[in-house]
């Protein structure tokens, strides 16, 4: 019988969130195709993942015992072994970091075609998937040929499976081929003598502030409003401030009171870590900027013209 | 060693965009380098001045109109570029398979030892070329890389990929490799008016289906794009109108109210 794969993934000991988003979607696609959901859970302490995975929905576990943490080699083989074995018609993954570093392998190992970052699945005779193109400026529906397919879920377009299943729970035995990539340790980045996730009020400053000198007066407006300040990535990529003090799904998440972003447009990794603030304003020249989508307040205007101004409000 | 670069020149819509069919209109799109392919040019071209890579080479699918951005790679250090088009890619969405066959043509003509490309294209947005292509030709890879360090001698690079949440992850990855490159992993230099002269004589070289031993077939895509329209706005946004001076003083009002600056 056809079925559906997603695969588990975990960091240091701990499932991610990631994972129930895609089984919640990889029962969609089940139901849809009236296919049994399979999870695979690779490496760690499998056999106590493989009882937190046990969620509604789910038909069947399989714990592959290798290795600690993420390794894309063992990821790779031990779902491509998985996809053959259970007749996987859809292997559905996190469009995480290890995600996109092994799906598009896995796709071309199954001789599948990959389909990254879906907001959106329907199945009907044949797949189509909804996604953003162009800086989340448009969405897509694309028609996928074939009936084999590997896709990779964004994060948050699916709430989380939860309850407690019924699944049976099986080791399996992989053929792990060596690697040629071998993962030495981890690196906390940043530190530094802020930390911007203690903030109750956030002046985060983004790309709209053009150049490093311009910083000194969104630093002025955090100063006259007793914030903290923080950043979009390109800012921290620019180097004009340390990366402690970005905020976003490769930085830090924040949740303060207030989140004022200026200059900021609210590319979908941004709003990850920050989307949690209590209210949220955003300042920015292009009225279609999706920052507007989750702030509270909003002005359509030129920072250099309103941040002056709203310092001298608060000097 | 031979360092390819994969470079793609993606299309950034206007603020006030029209969309005819399954795509942006034409008038309202701008064309640039790919911002996350700038990084893996400068990374190639750092190698080069290290000593590490004796020639640099980029490769672009695209038709005539790209060269422009090919000239801007070549202007910032690389040595020459291939761009490779066909009218049988015209018009349609090539998926990633289809990519990397055309790659994969290269590859075998270029036989580098190392592969560099940006993580995802700015337009598209798939993030899945490099991967699929290391696994195609059999290399080594790494995913979301930051930070690069090659050691030739051990046929080794020493990367760091950037995971969620502020973590690195340290990789050893054996060469031959592909490595799809995050921003922020360097600073891509400006082309100087030098460069942007000595682009003008290096060699671009075209190329098509024939050429690469590929048939329309071949590279036909398993995905089609039937439906594009602007996402419908979830906002309940207040926005708070007038000049700088009016919306600031609204907005001060209500930070004032939240407790901001007390």
């Amino acid at each position: 019988m056809m079925s559906v794969l997603v695969a588990a993934e975990h960091r240091r000991g701990a499932l991610r969130d990631v994972t129930y988003e895609a089984i919640t979607a990889g029962r969609e696609l089940a139901d849809a195709r009236g296919a049994d959901l399979h999870v695979a859970v690779i490496g760690g302490d499998v056999d106590g993942f493989a009882e937190e995975l046990d969620r509604e929905g789910v038909d069947a576990i399989h714990a592959v015992d290798d290795g600690e943490e993420f390794d894309h080699n063992a990821y790779q083989a031990a779902v491509s072994t998985l996809a053959d074995r259970l007749d996987a018609g859809a292997v559905v993954l996190p469009n995480s970091v290890n995600g996109l570093d092994y799906a598009p392998a896995l796709a071309e190992d199954l001789g599948a075609p990959v389909v990254t970052d879906a907001v959106g699945i329907d199945y009907d005779d044949g797949l189509t998937v909804t996604r953003e193109m162009y800086g989340s400026k448009v969405e897509t529906t694309v028609d996928v040929a074939g009936d084999r397919f590997v896709i990779t879920v964004r994060g948050g377009e699916w709430a989380p499976a939860e309850g407690v299943g019924d699944a049976t729970v099986e080791t399996a035995e992989v053929d792990i081929p060596e690697s040629g990539a071998r993962v030495t340790g981890f690196e906390e980045v940043g530190g530094g003598d802020v930390d911007i996730a203690d903030a109750d009020v956030l002046v985060s400053v983004g790309r709209g502030i053009e150049e490093e000198e311009n910083l000194e007066l969104v630093e002025e407006l955090a100063d006259a409003l007793g914030a903290t300040l923080s950043a979009s990535r390109p800012i921290v990529d620019n180097g004009w401030l340390p990366k402690n003090r970005q905020v976003g799904q490769s930085g830090k998440v924040v949740t303060p009171d207030v989140y004022i972003a200026v200059g900021i447009s609210g590319a979908v990794q941004h709003v990850a870590g920050m989307k949690g603030s209590d209210t949220i304003v955003a300042i920015n020249t292009d009225p279609n900027a999706p920052i507007f989508d989750i702030a509270d307040y909003g002005i359509v205007g030129d920072l250099f013209d309103v941040v002056p101004e709203l310092i001298d409000e608060f000097a | 060693m031979k360092v390819l670069v994969t470079v793609k020149e993606v299309a950034e819509a206007d603020d006030d965009f029209a969309i005819e069919g399954t795509d942006i209109a034409e008038s309202d799109l701008e064309y640039d380098l790919n911002e996350w392919d700038d990084y893996a040019v400068e990374a190639a071209v750092q190698l080069a001045e290290a000593g590490i890579a004796d020639e640099v080479v980029t490769v672009t699918v695209g038709p005539e109109r790209a060269e422009e951005t090919i000239r801007m790679a070549l202007a910032k250090g690389a040595d020459r570029a291939v761009r490779v088009w066909d009218d049988a890619l015209a018009g349609g969405f090539a998926d990633v398979a289809s990519k990397v066959d055309l790659f994969e043509a290269v590859v075998e003509e270029e036989e580098p030892d190392l592969i560099l490309g940006g993580v995802q294209a700015a337009d598209t947005g798939f993030g899945a070329t490099g991967v699929a292509l290391a696994e195609r030709i059999g290399f080594e890879h790494a995913a979301v890389v930051n930070h690069l360090d090659v050691d030739a001698d051990a046929g080794v690079a020493h990367v760091h990929r950037e995971l969620e949440g502020g973590v690195e992850e340290l990789t050893d990855v054996d060469l031959p490799a592909v490595l799809t490159v995050q921003t922020g992993l360097n600073e891509p230099r400006y082309a100087s008016l030098r460069g942007i002269r000595q682009a003008q004589r290096k060699e671009i070289a075209p190329k098509d289906l024939s050429d690469l031993g590929l048939s329309a077939e071949e590279v036909e895509s398993a995905l089609t794009i039937t439906e594009m329209y602007e996402p419908e706005s979830e906002s309940d946004a207040e926005i708070i109108e007038g000049d700088a001076g009016e919306s600031a003083g609204r907005l001060a009002e209500v930070l004032r109210d939240k407790g901001v600056g007390a």
